[in-house]
């Protein structure tokens, strides 16, 4: 594969196919983590590590692991993933522990990294595998900080804990309370829809749904859809 | 103890509610809550799952993963206990009730991966580390509690959907955008809701 491909794996994931505010996949830890800058990184890298690890055994396992069981087996081996990186949280960072809480073990079932293993690294060799989900993680990182500075600067008057607001400011609290992240979750993605030329009809559908090929019903299709 | 019951069930369908304050099982939320009847049917298939969910892993951890010293196996046990379960639902669902299967059974293959199921199962445990008096029962009232709390906010949100179709917004606002919006208005609303049940039960959870 030439170098050129191999950058773009890496960067389709950054800005054109940002995960959260693109594909729009991984809602929940989106708004619920991002009511501060510094929870905001933290979930974005314990989730990279997860996509990086389970995307690399996902390719070196590709031809092993049969077609039938494959989803039982990628959500098992994310499982272990976050098992890992949640114990080295734990360890090394007990502050950010404490501030993600549940959304830490919660990592399984974020669809971003399910849809990565069964849309890319089933099919990808290791290296694609790899870069597709750095890009991805940085792409969701990316994304999470942007909220969680907004949310932070409106709601708190604060970046990363200092105080940058002047004196005068009265934190909007509304922005960290769960209405608040709708609010700027809402506005976020209208500005992506703006910045890409308008609304194209994009929503939620089959496209974006990770268990999209598992998927056999064809009522749980229509259902997703209409 | 009733009244502690009633303090959970109250709690977790308002004060807690997964969709609008915990941000769990959103996926779900904005896909399948365009009409009135997808969002039921799908609430209703959660609520059961949560239930059994609830069931299975709340005494197979503290009876069998405690004692054996394997507490930190507890994500991976549970994301097969409910991946397994939904199937074994599914099933017999659809070997002895196929009516309910045909109601409910589209939705099954969603829930796998909701992650208010998993969220549920993993939280009744941490309320019942930090307190002694939460027990089995309190754990699934909170699980029903819970379920009817998704099944209120579905609800709520596909009548505010139905009607945002035949809205004008503005282009940029359409599709997922309002929609967003809306359930920061429906989410602000339920935070009103804090004051009830502290009033109710004398003191939250």
């Amino acid at each position: 594969m030439a170098k050129k491909t191999l950058m773009g794996e890496f960067t389709k994931g950054i800005v054109k196919e940002n995960p959260v505010l693109c594909l729009v996949l991984g809602t929940c830890p989106a708004l619920a983590v991002t009511t501060a800058a510094s929870n905001a990184i933290g979930m974005g890298v314990a989730a990279t590590a997860v996509l990086l690890c389970s995307n690399v055994a996902i390719s070196l396992l590709r031809r092993v692991i049969p077609s039938t069981v494959r989803i039982p087996v990628y959500i098992t081996l994310i499982a272990a993933f976050v098992t890992v990186v949640q114990m080295l949280v734990k360890a090394f960072a007990p502050a950010i522990d404490e501030s993600l809480g549940i959304f830490l073990p919660l990592i399984v079932v974020n669809c971003i990294i399910l849809g990565r293993a069964e849309m890319f690294a089933s099919k990808n060799r290791v290296l694609p595998s790899a870069l597709d989900a750095l890009g991805m993680g940085v792409g969701f990182t990316a994304a999470l900080l942007l909220m969680g500075m907004i949310r932070e600067l409106f709601g708190a008057g604060t970046l990363f804990g200092f105080s940058v607001m002047p004196s005068f400011y009265t934190p909007i609290t509304v922005f960290v309370l769960p209405a608040g992240g709708f609010f700027v979750f809402g506005l976020l993605i209208a500005l992506a829809n703006k910045l890409q030329g308008g609304y194209r009809g994009r929503d939620f559908s089959c496209e974006a749904c990770p268990l999209k090929s598992a998927c056999t019903k064809k009522e749980t299709e229509d259902a997703c859809r209409d | 103890m009733i009244k502690s019951l009633v303090a959970v069930f109250l709690a977790a369908i308002l004060t807690e509610n997964y969709i609008l304050s915990k941000f769990l099982g959103i996926c779900p939320f904005l896909g399948v809550s365009k009409k009135i009847g997808t969002a039921v049917g799908m609430s209703v298939a959660v609520i059961a799952v949560m239930l059994i969910a609830t069931a299975v892993t709340f005494p197979l951890y503290t009876l069998v993963l405690i004692p054996l010293g394997l507490g930190y196996l507890q994500t991976i046990v549970f994301i097969l206990v409910i991946a397994a379960l939904v199937q074994l639902v599914e099933i017999v669902l659809k070997k002895y009730i196929p009516a309910l299967y045909r109601a409910l059974g589209i939705y099954l293959p969603l829930i796998t991966t909701n992650c208010a199921v998993l969220g549920i199962t993993l939280l009744v445990l941490e309320k019942s580390a930090a307190d002694a008096s939460y027990t089995f029962l309190h754990a699934m009232v909170n699980a029903l509690g819970t379920g009817v709390g998704y099944l209120v906010a579905m609800v709520l949100f596909a009548g505010i959907r139905e009607r945002l179709e035949d809205a004008d917004v503005p282009k940029s606002l359409k599709g997922l955008p309002i929609t967003l919006i809306a359930a920061a208005l429906v989410a602000l609303s339920f935070l009103g809701f804090g004051g009830i049940v502290d009033g109710l039960a004398g003191g939250g959870v």
